[in-house]
């Protein structure tokens, strides 16, 4: 199986926001980058697929040159080749990206002569959280994507999914080429290996330059909500502040 | 005057959660902007949700019906909302910020070629007249950061985050007009049909327990959760972890709450060993009492609680667990 794992660099923000003086953006001067959750999980699912059918996994984002880092941490947990539609413009709505990727893709396909059997999207990227870029690539692609799948069976010829529910789980059956949203929970992603550390060392990185466009939708500025404003009151060190947790227990009327 | 469309959200005739307060803030949205609000129910079971509805305002209900629409599906659910879109002439279509109600939405935006905007808090109109840009604030980082978005679209596309708005009913004299509408839907859309369905019965679940027991990174270690799991049994509550948790492997994801996990709104959740990331704090920030146990006094979650104990939870916990028993075991003496 061929498959593609579409993934998103992000800031991995501790236990808060701060925001450049602009609005514009996170300041992320001090954070790290990673790969945001439902993709990490979606490359990882990638892999497995094609540890078990063989085939190859190939790894695309848009994002800044430095989003390179990313592509090479998804060929240290398995990925063969990444590929990089590199841009400055921190900025792409949803509509824009969706159609960088799919023209992409197509180019990749018209290359290699076929299509990619399988192309994975996390259900939503962990920072802008627009649950779109999927839905509109796979539309653009005409093929059949359901989003938030927690369980993907690889057959022969199509794809069976499971979504979860409050009640238990929805499936559904995609003939290939497909597209999936996947959502984490959906295995537990790997930690790269020494031999995987060297291989995304040593991995090609194609750049393409995607095309930019607007949609419509477009940021004003960003704001931190207003904090809850409570006061934290300490009911004691140690074991001997049992007694006082149980009065708030016993307050709230849950003993 | 404009017509505003509100996809209702439900599953085979059994109306979401969500659905009622997503109603009222695409009423008090149309009103503020001057159109006439009309609900859309797609598929098996649009008439009991009709009827559910109908005291919230909307001006007139749609029922989505065809033979193909016996479940949910993405496409048939989409290709339905865009037609009757087109045929009630609607200024904009909204839907809750749902799994399924941004799916169906993303793929409206995707047939239509126009932007939509997920998980709005606030809109407003900018400037006088209907087809002007929309102002509105939506939700980012799972609700950690908001985002101030200009929209400007000859159709609006918008989901609504969920309980943005509490449900009020608003009924019309009379009640709202009920409508039926057929739309042509392509063999192709069944493609994307829920097929078949696995129900699990667990009792109390995460997303509903009144209290919910979570662990973090201070738990330590598989065996470490026993005395949270004790303490949940005997409050009639849940388990719950962070991310550290599940990336270690010490709880399966289905026990996460945050962001990519569970979303848990409890009477009480009591935070052992969280430090509090924006991650998971997004997943429980809902909750109407927050209890922080933790060794750290400067720790996020300390000092975003209600109540906290500066202790080794595995001190605590077990401590906290006898004396419940101990009252419950006097209460029954005397009682």
């Amino acid at each position: 199986m061929r498959i593609l794992a579409c993934v998103k660099r992000v800031p991995a923000p501790g236990a808060k926001i701060i925001l450049t003086p602009d609005g514009q953006d996170i300041d992320a001067a001090l954070l790290g980058f990673t790969v945001s959750p439902h993709e990490e999980c979606a490359v990882e699912e990638a892999v497995r697929i094609v540890e078990r059918e063989g085939g190859s996994v190939t790894v695309m984002t848009l994002g800044p040159p430095e989003a390179e880092e990313q592509l090479r941490s998804a060929v240290a947990v398995g990925a063969d080749s990444g590929v990089l539609l590199s841009t400055d413009d921190p900025d792409w709505d949803p509509v824009s990206t969706a159609k960088a990727l799919a023209a992409a893709v197509a180019e990749m396909e018209a290359g290699a002569g076929r299509p990619f059997d399988l192309i994975l999207f996390g259900n939503e990227s962990a920072d802008s959280c627009g649950y779109q870029v999927g839905i509109r690539t796979a539309r653009m692609l005409d093929r059949p994507i359901v989003n938030g799948i927690k369980g993907i069976d690889a057959g022969e010829g199509s794809v069976t999914l499971r979504r979860e529910t409050p009640s238990g789980s929805e499936v559904y059956r995609l003939p290939l080429p497909a597209v999936v949203g996947v959502k984490e929970g959906i295995n537990l992603p790997r930690y790269p290996t020494l031999k995987g550390r060297m291989a995304a060392r040593r991995a090609s990185i194609e750049r393409m330059e995607p095309a930019a466009g607007s949609s419509g939708q477009s940021k004003v500025m960003l704001a931190t909500p207003p904090a809850a404003g409570s006061t934290v009151d300490i009911l004691g060190e140690g074991a001997e502040a049992a007694p006082a947790v149980v009065d708030v227990m016993e307050g709230l009327g849950l003993l | 005057m404009s017509v505003f469309l509100y996809m209702v959200e439900h599953d085979r005739g059994r109306i979401e959660e969500t659905a009622l307060g997503g109603l009222t803030g695409a009423r008090l949205l149309a009103e503020a902007m001057g159109a006439r609000l009309q609900a859309a129910v797609i598929g098996e079971g649009a008439e009991a949700v009709a009827g559910e509805i109908d005291p919230y305002g909307p001006e007139e209900i749609h029922l989505v019906r065809h033979p193909m629409l016996t479940d949910y599906g993405p496409d048939a659910w989409a290709d339905s909302l865009v037609q009757l879109a087109a045929s009630v002439d609607a200024a904009a279509v909204m839907a809750d910020g749902t799994d399924r109600g941004n799916e169906v939405m993303a793929q409206l935006g995707a047939r239509m070629d126009l932007a939509m905007v997920a998980n709005c808090l606030e809109i407003e109109a900018d400037g006088a007249g209907d087809g002007g840009d929309w102002l509105m604030t939506r939700v980012r980082w799972g609700g950690s950061l908001h985002e101030r978005a200009r929209l400007s679209a000859p159709t609006k596309l918008v989901t609504l985050a969920p309980h943005s708005t509490e449900a009020a009913p608003a009924p019309r004299p009379g009640g709202g007009r009920v409508s039926m509408f057929t739309p042509s839907l392509d063999e192709s859309a069944l493609t994307t049909m829920v097929l078949d369905r696995v129900t699990v019965s667990e009792g109390i679940t995460l997303a509903t327990a009144p209290v919910v027991v979570s662990g973090g990174r201070g738990v330590g270690s598989v065996e470490g959760f026993t005395i949270l799991e004790e303490l949940a049994d005997l409050l009639g509550g849940a388990v719950g972890c962070s991310r550290v948790v599940t990336n270690n492997g010490w709880k399966n994801h289905k026990f996460q709450v945050g962001q990519t996990g569970t979303v848990v709104a409890p009477d009480l959740y009591i935070a052992c060993g969280i430090s509090g990331a924006i991650q998971h704090w997004v997943g429980m920030m809902n909750a109407k009492n927050v209890l922080a146990i933790n060794i750290d006094p400067d720790a996020p979650m300390v000092t975003k609680a209600d109540w906290a104990v500066i202790a080794d939870l595995h001190e605590v916990v077990p401590a906290i667990t006898a004396e419940v028993t101990r009252r419950r075991g006097l209460a029954r003496e005397t009682g």
